[in-house]
């Protein structure tokens, strides 16, 4: 078989089959000034060694830094049988189902993802997945004003900024805007502004569990002015914090969406990622997304299917919930891995070892002179600083230590906090390297 | 050969109408070539009582395992009751397409519109061409 998708003869039956005779006659209607007439400016194709050796070269300039950025992409450590597991041929190669039923090992494990999310987030269904925590916030938003038949949604102003803009922009879609709720002194939502602002036209509250500063918000309270009000609450959750704290589900939540690169994937740069997405079972028909169920077939045996797929586009058309006809495939199986190696107990010990680490720099820092924000509030691994100097100036001399000292705040006008550095922490970091990290600060 | 009772009226979008014992209050459900063609219904979404809809506006939607359809207002009208009993079993729809698998209870605004519904020997070739 051959892998050249067109040869020349091919090409040439193509163009005498449209009466062409050269491929640059398809471009006739382009305006002459603006092809390029001249080659592309990039260099001499290289043999296999030799672009081995410069890519190595390349990759030999990165710093290995030591990591205490966080803000919804964490540093956790991935056991290699994820990676191993994930790029097994039946796997790699495996798009969303597109002729489901014909993939039942696909749909098994998009099964138990769905379960794995459910019995984290504490929710009766998760679907297959979304691009990444924040358009499963944006879509969250898009349903409760589905469900609800309402307009307004109203973000915790600590929501994570990129969650609120991507949200906003769904938003505008439909001609609506993402109305932003006010942090009090322990950066923890104004419980006085929701009661506020919530009317008979409220469609959803969205709040960060923790939230961008590292906060736990107490979600009951929340969910019980929320609910009062005929609205939605939606809980964007840190997955790997939800092994030790209450579940969204028990707190009340409506829907749960988060980030889940931290389950068993690698930051990379910022992505490719999974969004997780979960909801009562009452809501599951304005959910978005793919659905896998179970079932039996004609013989009794256990199957998986597609379901509800009256929901997706490929059927309900401009009348669908949503406009995603995939999931994260890849992804949300490096989640499935990660998950069922570590098990429940391994989740909350990298929970507890990464609040502990958080908690032994919160202390070290505070007694070296340090000003830690919002220490009013409950925190899990994350937690925000001012800086001395200015937090780039910081961050620069901190990859002069080998250090990456956090994320600056001065990227989020939106937050309203001022410059400072938000730091986290996984279960990688060592008391050796949270020194490091104390003494960059502290001096 | 699908049931289509001559005492209703009908919409080629395969509605049926049936006035009840009350004087300008109608119910209103799908035909039983219409439940036939869509398979097994899986979920009836249907509006609320107090609701209000114009002739042919759509008034709820109509799911089977691989296909979802509109439902369409026979008569402009408001909403007084709707088929609660669909939300558990909407395979109603497919069993008693004309009792209990009804959809919506209807107060007509202006009865006279039911003139220019199909009868059923109209229907009945409606879905023959």
């Amino acid at each position: 078989m051959s892998f050249v998708p067109h040869s020349d003869a091919d090409q040439r039956d193509m163009l005498a089959k449209v009466g062409v005779s050269d491929v640059r006659e398809l471009y006739s209607d382009v305006p002459a000034g603006l092809l390029l007439e001249r080659d592309l400016d990039v260099p001499d194709a290289l043999s296999e060694w030799e672009a081995m050796r410069r890519v190595t070269e390349l990759a030999g300039s990165n710093p290995d830094l030591v990591c205490f950025a966080g803000g919804g992409m964490y540093d956790h450590y991935v056991p290699a049988a994820v990676d191993h597991i994930i790029r097994r041929s039946e796997f790699y190669t495996a798009y969303t189902p597109y002729q489901p039923e014909v993939a039942q090992g696909t749909l098994q494990v998009i099964y138990e993802f769905q379960t794995m999310i459910c019995e984290l987030t504490g929710m009766d269904v998760a679907n297959a997945s979304m691009y990444d925590g924040p358009t499963a916030t944006a879509e969250a938003a898009v349903m409760a004003r589905a469900v609800t038949r309402r307009g307004r949604v109203v973000a915790a102003r600590s929501l994570h900024p990129h969650s609120r803009k991507v949200t906003n922009t769904y938003l505008d879609g439909v001609g609506a805007e993402l109305e932003v709720l006010p942090y009090g002194s322990d950066g923890l939502l104004d419980m006085e502004a929701l009661r506020s602002s919530l009317s008979d036209d409220t469609a959803a509250v969205i709040v960060g569990y923790p939230n961008f500063f590292g906060g736990i918000e107490d979600l009951e309270p929340i969910a019980e002015a929320v609910h009062a009000a005929g609205a939605l609450l939606v809980v964007a959750a840190d997955p790997v914090m939800l092994a030790v704290l209450k579940s969204p589900g028990a707190c009340g939540a409506d829907i749960v969406v988060a980030e889940g690169q931290p389950l068993g994937n690698g930051p990379s740069f910022g992505g490719p990622v999974v969004g997780l997405f979960a909801a009562t079972q009452k809501l599951v028909r304005k959910m978005p997304g793919r659905i896998v169920g179970g079932t039996v077939d004609m013989e009794g045996r256990r199957g998986y299917v597609l379901t509800l797929q009256t929901r997706e586009q490929q059927i309900r058309r401009e009348r669908a919930t949503s406009n995603i006809c995939t999931n994260q495939g890849l992804m949300a199986l490096a989640a499935t891995v990660y998950l069922s190696l570590v098990g429940k107990s391994g989740l909350r010990q990298v929970a507890e070892t990464s609040i502990q680490n958080a908690h032994y720099a919160r202390r070290r820092l505070v007694d070296a002179g340090v000003e830690v924000m919002f220490t009013d509030a409950p925190m899990g691994r994350e937690f925000a600083i001012r800086t001395r100097d200015d937090s780039q100036v910081v961050l620069d001399r901190g990859v002069q230590a080998g250090i990456l000292a956090g994320v600056s705040l001065s990227r989020f006008n939106s937050l309203e906090v001022g410059d400072g550095l938000l730091l986290a922490f996984t279960e990688k970091r060592t008391r050796d390297e949270i020194d490091r990290l104390v003494d960059l600060l502290a001096g | 050969m699908s049931d289509i009772p001559d005492s209703l009226r009908y919409t080629a979008e395969h509605e049926y109408i049936r006035q009840t014992d009350v004087d300008n209050e109608f119910i209103i459900g799908i035909t039983d070539y219409a439940q036939g063609e869509l398979g097994d219904v899986v979920f009836v979404e249907l509006p609320q009582a107090g609701d209000s809809f114009a002739r042919m506006d759509v008034f709820g939607t109509i799911e089977a395992v691989k296909a979802v359809s509109d439902l369409f207002a026979p008569i402009s009208g408001e909403i007084i009751e709707v088929n609660a009993g669909l939300e558990n079993d909407p395979a109603l729809v497919n069993g008693d397409p004309y009792s209990g698998g009804w959809m919506v209870r209807v107060l007509a605004s202006d009865p006279s519109e039911l003139d220019s519904l199909m009868s059923a020997s109209d229907y009945a070739n409606h879905i023959d061409s």
